[in-house]
């Protein structure tokens, strides 16, 4: 792929993360001649990333699809390993669910099962809808599952420049990347300045340093931080890690921290069993338990459907209450 | 021979290119043997499925594409890239599971593929590789490339989703596919009167608005020139096409499932075993004064011999390494580095 030029500016603006992507995705179908971008409903911009783009590049390139996520996958796969570089818009996380096969036997193996002779630079993205009345079926976080499979890289950004970087990484990475948009912080305006350039897949970021308590932050980057700061005017220092990458996690950076703080939280708006904060917790558990002065805590969502019953769905997801008193509760049933 | 973009296979007139496609349909018949005694011996181990009595259609089939338009396999799918006219050393290797084979040892004997001949993999979940060969011919049309990918699949798989999904998706962007189908009437067990309430898989192209033909599969002729259509139509740009290929597989669904071939009526067999595909092309080869019978008996002599060879070649690569294992996973590691899961 030719090197795309960015064009974030030095500045900066304030824009939401979905502009952000929409940005890079300009940038890359501009840039570079293999890059397209197909799902359903694109071509209006319906989900909202992909806005204006069919317009600019013409129908080839934004490729509207029929309702057909099993070939919509497939023929990106089919399409990556045949010299293209297919971003697919798969707009709302379960439809994940629909396109399973072709994603975990397709996308995520080809490359292995093939002895390499091929790679499969496919790009997908999600945005993981929740807290909006929608019911069970539009509203699991189906992360876990992807970083559970061997294949594919997993970003998850929150803000502007992480969603322009992360997406200009994704488009230019040789293999399968999913990207998880949240729904709680895809519209949240932020800044895009020149940091955006240097995101790299697989680098977590220490928004903001602490010495307490590591709260390391998935899909709950903005009610993390505001636990810290509520915290911190009780003299709580509160690390805040944005993984940022969910696969491969950047471990590093999380048990340096820990090495630090001696306790852990670790918020995902996944379900409890199998989440991204149980992983965050079972590594670190196993690699720096003497590092540890308290038992880890994880906030996810307890393992019940999603209702659509409006104020029962809002008090299962990970908010800043919850946060709060796990941080609370680490603090207290320290050891030292 | 003929140029590579002008490729209807000749009656009588190109002699090289008939001993082609029955030396190829011989081969695959002699690699199924060949993998048996393997299996027996011990020398591969896994599950394998056996495509003798279906070699005229992987090969007309074949012989109806350029060298470099694609394939898509399935998990019946040793022949088809032989008759795409892959190297059967580095396939035997494969399924002996040796860093020589074909995909290093990391597929076997259900994910061969062999991109130097344009197979882009086959896959085992039935189906799921009809959706890559939609893709394979979309770059083909985004890159402006006059290839075609053909995709091989099965009766059992016309009845899944992403069979309709990749079908009506090839037809409506009007892609430069054609949907081979080998009815060989069996899904695993099932025969097909059980799975659907239609005789002819070619009938559905209707309902896509392309083109559908069901020809005799054990004519490697009747194959190749239905193919041949369907892949000039698909050239010209006019979309996508069904043929469906009548065949036969002799062995039970797959050398380890034995017990599920004796189900099968004996007379059907016998019937099937009488319109052998090899026998077919080789009677009317000798019909037509093109070959002799020391003639056949040379091609089968030399198969047997490059298949001696490619076993002994099997026999003496490496297994892969472990550290293998990973450098196939990603093009791009790096980002791995600091990941919490040992190796």
């Amino acid at each position: 792929m030719a090197e795309v030029t960015t064009s974030a500016p030095s500045g900066g603006e304030t824009t939401t993360p979905m502009q952000a992507m929409n940005k890079a995705l300009r940038e890359a179908l501009a840039a570079d001649e293999s890059v397209f971008v197909m799902g359903e409903d694109i071509q209006a911009g319906t989900y909202g990333m992909t806005q204006g783009l069919f317009d600019e590049f013409g129908g080839e390139r934004i490729r509207n699809t029929p309702i057909s996520e099993g070939a919509i996958v497939g023929a990106a796969v089919g399409a990556a390993m045949c010299g293209m570089r297919p971003v697919v818009d798969l707009s709302i996380a379960t439809f994940a669910y629909v396109a399973l096969d072709q994603l975990v036997n397709q996308a995520a193996k080809n490359r292995y099962l093939f002895g390499a002779q091929a790679d499969v630079p496919a790009t997908f993205y999600f945005i993981t809808y929740h807290r909006s009345n929608a019911a069970a079926q539009h509203t699991d976080r189906p992360h876990p599952i992807f970083m559970g499979i061997p294949g594919f890289k997993v970003v998850a950004p929150a803000t502007p420049n992480d969603a322009y970087g992360l997406m200009k990484a994704a488009i230019r990475d040789p293999d399968p990347v999913i990207v998880f948009a949240d729904m709680m912080t895809v519209r949240r305006r932020g800044i895009l300045d020149g940091e955006a350039d240097t995101v790299r897949i697989g680098e977590a970021k220490v928004v903001r340093e602490g010495t307490d308590v590591t709260l390391v932050a998935f899909f709950t980057l903005f009610p993390a931080l505001a636990v810290a700061e509520k915290l911190a005017k009780e003299g709580i220092s509160v690390e805040v890690i944005d993984p940022r990458t969910l696969a491969p996690l950047d471990m590093a950076t999380i048990l340096r921290s820990v090495g630090k703080t001696g306790r852990l939280v670790a918020a995902d708006i996944a379900y409890d069993a199998c989440s991204a904060a149980s992983e965050v917790i079972a590594s670190v558990t196993e690699r720096a338990f003497s590092s540890l002065r308290a038992a880890p805590r994880r906030v996810c969502t307890p393992m019940v459907h999603v209702p659509f019953c409006p104020p029962h769905e809002k008090q299962l997801f990970p908010d800043e209450a919850r946060i709060e008193e796990a941080v609370r509760a680490v603090l207290n049933n320290s050891k030292v | 021979m003929q140029g590579p973009r002008d490729r209807a296979m000749p009656q009588n007139s190109n002699r090289e290119r008939a001993l082609l496609a029955l030396r190829r349909m011989m081969m695959i018949r002699a690699f199924e043997e060949r993998t048996e005694k393997l299996i027996n011996r011990g020398d591969v181990i896994g599950v394998m499925h056996s495509s003798a009595g279906q070699e005229a259609a992987c090969v007309g089939a074949c012989m109806a594409l350029a060298d470099d338009d694609y394939i898509t396999g399935t998990h019946r799918s040793h022949g088809h890239p032989i008759a795409k006219g892959s190297r059967v050393d580095r396939l035997v290797a494969e399924l002996m599971g040796r860093s020589t084979g074909v995909c290093k040892g990391m597929g076997g004997s259900m994910h061969l593929a062999d991109f130097s001949v344009g197979s882009l993999g086959e896959s085992a979940i039935v189906g799921s590789s009809i959706g890559i060969a939609v893709g394979a011919a979309l770059a083909n049309r985004m890159r402006r490339l006059d290839r075609v990918c053909l995709a091989f699949f099965g009766d059992g798989a016309a009845n899944t989703g992403i069979c309709h999904e990749g079908m009506n998706m090839a037809a409506v962007w009007r892609l430069p596919v054609v949907f081979f189908c080998e009815n060989n009437r069996y899904a695993v067990t099932t025969p097909q009167a059980q799975a659907m309430s239609t005789d002819r898989i070619s009938d559905r192209a209707a309902a896509y608005g392309m083109e559908g033909t069901t020809v005799d599969g054990q004519d490697v002729r009747a194959v190749h020139d239905a193919v041949a259509v369907a892949v000039a139509r698909a050239r010209r740009g006019d979309g996508p096409s069904i043929v469906e290929a009548m065949t036969y597989r002799y062995a039970d669904h797959s050398y380890r499932l034995g017990s599920l071939g004796g189900k099968r009526d004996p007379a059907e067999i016998a019937y099937w075993r009488n319109r052998d595909p090899i026998r077919i092309e080789s009677d009317r080869l000798r019909e037509e004064g093109l070959v002799t019978d020391e003639d056949l008996a040379g091609l089968s002599a030399g198969v047997e011999a490059e298949l001696d060879a490619a076993v002994e070649f099997g026999r003496a690569s490496p297994y892969p390494t472990r550290d293998d294992l990973w450098s196939n996973m990603y093009a791009d590691s790096s980002a791995w580095e600091a990941s919490p899961w040992p190796k």
